[in-house]
C-alpha cells in the first residue's frame, strides 16, 4: 500500500496499462519532456519513450482525430486535452466523429480510446480554463463518462478506460491534484458504470461527484455534528453509464436527494438525475429533490468570486439544513 | 515560387523621440515583470506571464498601430496597453483581480484588456484571436473606415486550426489586418522545430497568398519598421501582412512553469547575450541619444513608478461576490437573480489566509 497524489494516480494509471500492452500510446501537450502541465505524466516519456509517447503541436483536432484514427486501425490510444475548456475547440472530432463511429457504421468500427482532460475550478483560471464541462460530454450518445475523486479511483478507472472498447472521455479534477490516498500496490482495474457510497446516513442523500465529493464528506460531517442529520454521500464516479441502481437504493433508504454539481445549473447532470430519481423513486421521496450547483454564470477568476461561485461547504449544509428540517 | 522575405541590417530611419519612447516603455515593461514575478513568488498574485526578452518585440510592433487601430493580443502583448495609455493601476488590479479591476476579476491574471484602448483580451484558448482580428479588419473595409487590426501569436498558434483559417480568409479577403508572429522559440515545452516543419513562420504566409517578412524580433527598430510598412500598406487597402518576429522566451512559459525540465539553460545564456533593451540601450548610447546616467535615473524612475502602483493596487478590495453574477446576459435573468439570492443567504466562502 503506498500513498499516492491524485496527480501521481493518473502517471501510475497509464503505466500500468501501458506496460501491460503495446498498443496503449499516448499523445497530447506537453506531456512528454515536461511531465504534464499538472505533472501528471511525470516520467512516462523516459520509461516507454518517444515511439507511444508523443509531445505534439499545439492542434487539438489533430490530437483526437490522430488517436481516433490510430483507434480505428488497431491501437489504444490515450489523447490528453489539457485543459477541459479546449474540448470546444476538437468538439467536432469528439461529438461528431469518435461518439458515432460505432453506430454509423453498424460496430464495423470500434473506438477504444480514452481522452483524458483537467477540468474543474480551484486554479483562479478563469472562464476559459476552470469550467467543469462533464454534462457536455454527458449528452453525447456513444461516449462513457467518467470523473474520479480520488487517487484510487483515478488509477482503477483510468485502467478500465483504458481497456473498454468504447471512446471514454476521462475528467481529472484540477483542484484534487494535490489530494493524496491510499492505493494498493499491484495491478488495479475498477469498473466503469459503478458509483460508490462514501457515506452511509440516514435521514438524507448528497449525491456527488469529482471535487464536490470531498466537500459533501465536510457537510455532511457538519450537519451530523451541528444538526444531527446523518447524511449518506454517494461518489458518482460514472456519468455514463450512469449507476442508477446505487443511487435509487440510497435515495430510497432516506427520502431526500441532494445533488451537488461543479458545472453551470441548466442541463447540469443533477438534473439527470433528478429527473430519474423523480420517475423511478417517487413514492419514496419524503420531499422535493434539490439541486446545489455553480449558478448559471462563466467562472470567474478572482479567488473570492471563484470559490464562492462553486457550491461552499456553507451552501451545501444551509441548503440541507433548510429542506430537511 | 515568391518565399518569404526576411529584413536584416538597415532598419529604416525611426525619429530619435520615438526611440527613445520605444526604449522607456520597453524599460517600464522589465521593470513591472521584474516585479511581478517576485509578488508571484511571495504569493501576492496568483499567476503571472512575463514577456521578458520580448520586449522589443511587443512594444516596438504595437507603437507601429494608430490609437484607433484595435490589439488582437496573443499571451506576451499586454504591455501594449501601457504604451497605448491605459493607466498602471487598473491594470495591474486585473492582475490582482480586484474591486479597482475593470474587468471585475473575471479573467485569469495577465489577460487584461480594455476597450478605451482598443485592445481585447488574449483568449485562453491558443488562437481564438486571429479569426476575430480577421473579422474586425473585414468590418473596417465593410464601414469605409481606415482602421487596422494588428493579430498576434506566438509560435505555437500557428499550428491551431484558427490560424490556418484565419490566414486563409485573410488571403482571400484582403482585410486590414497585420498579422504578428512573436516566435519565441518555446511553447511552453515544446520547441519550434517540433512545432512546425516550415523553415520560418512568415513563409507560411507565402501559400496562403501574401507576404511574410521576417525579422530580428530582438531589435527595436527593425519590428518597428517592418510592422509600419505592413501597417501602411494594410492602411492603404493593400491588404494582410505576415510579420514574423524572431525573438526569445527569458523566462518560464509562467509563473506556473519550470523550464528546466526541458530546456537547456546554456541556450537561454546565448540569448541572454541578445537582451533586446541592452542592445537598444547600446545602440542609443553610440548614437548621442542617450547616456549611462540617464539611464540609471530612468531604471530609478520607473521602479518608483511601479512600486507606487503596486502598493496602490494591492490596497484594493476583493471585487463583491454579487457581481459574479452581473453581466452573463445584458440584464440577469430571473434564474440568475434567485440564484445570487441563495448565494447571499450563506456565509461568504473565504481563501485559505485571507484577512475577515
Ligand atoms: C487551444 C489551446 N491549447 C492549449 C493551450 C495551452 N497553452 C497555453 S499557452 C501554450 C503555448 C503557447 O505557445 P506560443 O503560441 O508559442 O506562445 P508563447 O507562450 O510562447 O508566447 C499552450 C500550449 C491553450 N491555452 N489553448
Ligand atoms: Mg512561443
Amino acid at each position: 500500500m503506498a500513498e499516492l497524489t491524485y496527480r501521481d494516480a493518473v502517471a501510475a494509471g497509464i503505466a500500468q496499462e501501458m506496460a501491460r500492452d503495446e498498443s496503449v500510446v499516448f499523445l497530447g501537450e506537453d506531456i512528454g519532456a515536461a511531465g504534464g502541465v499538472f505533472k501528471t505524466t511525470l516520467g512516462l516519456l523516459e520509461r516507454f519513450g518517444p515511439r507511444r509517447v508523443r509531445d505534439t503541436p499545439i492542434s487539438e483536432q489533430a490530437i483526437i482525430g490522430a488517436a481516433m484514427g490510430a483507434a480505428m486501425t488497431g491501437l489504444r490510444p490515450i489523447a490528453e486535452i489539457m485543459f477541459s475548456d479546449f474540448f470546444a475547440v476538437c468538439w467536432d472530432m469528439i461529438a461528431n466523429e469518435i461518439a458515432k463511429t460505432r453506430y454509423m457504421t453498424a460496430g464495423q468500427i470500434a473506438l477504444p480510446l480514452v481522452i483524458r482532460t483537467a477540468n474543474g475550478y480551484g486554479s483562479r483560471f478563469g472562464a476559459q480554463h476552470s469550467q467543469s464541462v462533464e454534462n457536455w460530454a454527458m449528452a453525447i450518445p456513444g461516449l462513457k463518462v467518467v470523473a474520479p475523486s480520488t487517487p484510487l479511483d483515478v488509477k482503477g478507472l483510468l485502467a478500465a478506460a483504458v481497456r473498454d472498447p468504447d471512446p471514454v472521455i476521462f475528467f481529472e479534477h484540477k483542484g484534487l491534484y494535490s489530494t493524496k490516498g491510499e492505493v494498493p500496490d499491484g495491478e488495479i482495474v475498477d469498473r466503469l458504470g459503478t458509483a460508490k457510497v462514501v457515506r452511509q446516513g440516514e435521514d438524507v442523500t448528497i449525491v456527488a461527484l469529482a471535487a464536490m465529493v470531498p466537500k459533501s464528506l465536510q457537510a455532511a460531517e457538519r450537519l451530523a455534528a451541528e444538526d444531527g442529520i446523518s447524511a449518506t454521500v454517494v461518489d458518482v464516479r460514472s456519468l455514463v453509464p450512469l449507476d442508477t441502481k446505487t443511487i435509487f437504493e440510497e435515495v430510497r433508504k432516506t427520502g431526500r436527494l441532494y445533488t451537488v454539481e461543479e458545472n453551470p445549473r441548466l442541463c447540469g447532470w443533477g438534473a439527470e438525475i433528478a429527473s430519474l430519481v423523480a420517475e423511478e423513486c417517487f413514492y419514496d421521496l419524503d420531499g422535493p429533490i434539490v439541486r446545489i450547483t455553480t449558478p448559471h454564470v462563466p467562472l470567474p477568476a478572482a479567488d473570492l468570486l471563484e470559490d464562492n461561485a462553486v457550491p461552499t461547504v456553507d451552501r451545501i449544509v444551509e441548503t440541507v439544513r433548510r429542506n430537511a428540517g | 515560387m515568391r518565399t518569404a522575405k526576411s529584413i536584416e541590417g538597415a532598419p529604416p530611419r525611426v525619429a530619435p523621440e520615438l526611440l527613445l519612447r520605444l526604449y522607456r516603455e520597453m524599460l517600464r515593461l522589465r521593470t513591472l515583470d521584474e516585479r511581478m514575478m517576485t509578488l508571484q513568488r511571495q504569493g501576492r498574485v496568483g499567476f503571472y506571464g512575463a514577456c521578458t526578452g520580448q520586449e522589443a518585440s511587443t512594444i516596438a510592433s504595437a507603437a507601429a498601430l494608430e490609437p484607433g487601430d484595435w490589439i488582437f493580443p496573443a499571451l506576451r502583448e499586454g504591455g501594449a496597453m501601457l504604451l497605448r495609455g491605459f493607466p498602471l493601476v487598473p491594470y495591474l488590479c486585473q492582475i490582482f483581480g480586484n474591486a479597482g479591476d475593470e474587468t471585475k476579476g473575471r479573467q485569469m491574471p495577465s489577460h487584461m484588456a480594455s476597450k478605451s484602448v482598443n485592445q481585447v483580451s488574449w483568449s485562453s484558448c491558443i488562437g481564438s484571436q486571429l479569426p476575430q482580428a480577421v473579422g474586425a479588419a473585414m468590418a473596417a473595409r465593410i464601414k469605409g473606415d481606415k482602421t487596422v487590426v494588428a493579430a498576434y501569436m506566438g509560435d505555437g498558434a500557428t499550428s491551431s486550426a484558427d490560424f490556418h483559417v484565419a490566414m486563409n480568409f485573410a488571403g482571400v479577403f484582403k482585410p486590414p489586418v497585420v498579422f504578428v508572429c512573436q516566435n519565441n522559440h518555446w511553447a511552453i515545452s515544446i520547441p519550434t522545430q517540433k512545432q512546425t516543419a516550415s523553415e520560418s513562420i512568415a513563409v507560411k504566409a507565402v501559400a496562403y497568398g501574401f507576404e511574410g517578412i521576417k525579422v530580428d524580433g530582438n531589435d527595436a527598430e527593425a519590428v518597428y519598421g517592418a510592422v509600419k510598412a505592413a501597417v501602411d500598406r494594410a492602411r492603404a487597402g493593400q491588404g494582410p501582412t505576415l510579420v514574423e518576429c524572431e525573438t526569445y522566451r527569458i523566462g518560464a512559459h509562467s509563473s506556473s512553469d519550470d523550464p528546466t525540465r526541458y530546456r537547456d539553460e546554456r541556450e537561454v545564456e546565448i540569448w541572454r547575450k541578445r537582451d533586446p533593451i541592452e542592445a537598444f540601450r547600446t545602440r542609443l548610447v553610440a548614437a548621442g541619444l542617450w547616456t549611462e546616467a540617464k539611464d540609471e535615473e530612468l531604471r530609478e524612475k520607473l521602479a518608483g513608478e511601479v512600486n507606487e502602483a503596486i502598493a496602490e493596487a494591492e490596497k484594493k478590495p476583493d471585487p463583491p461576490r454579487e457581481t459574479l453574477f452581473e453581466d452573463v446576459y445584458s440584464s440577469p435573468p430571473w434564474f440568475l437573480r434567485e440564484e445570487r439570492e441563495e448565494m447571499l443567504a450563506v456565509p461568504k466562502a473565504r481563501r485559505p489566509g485571507a484577512a475577515q
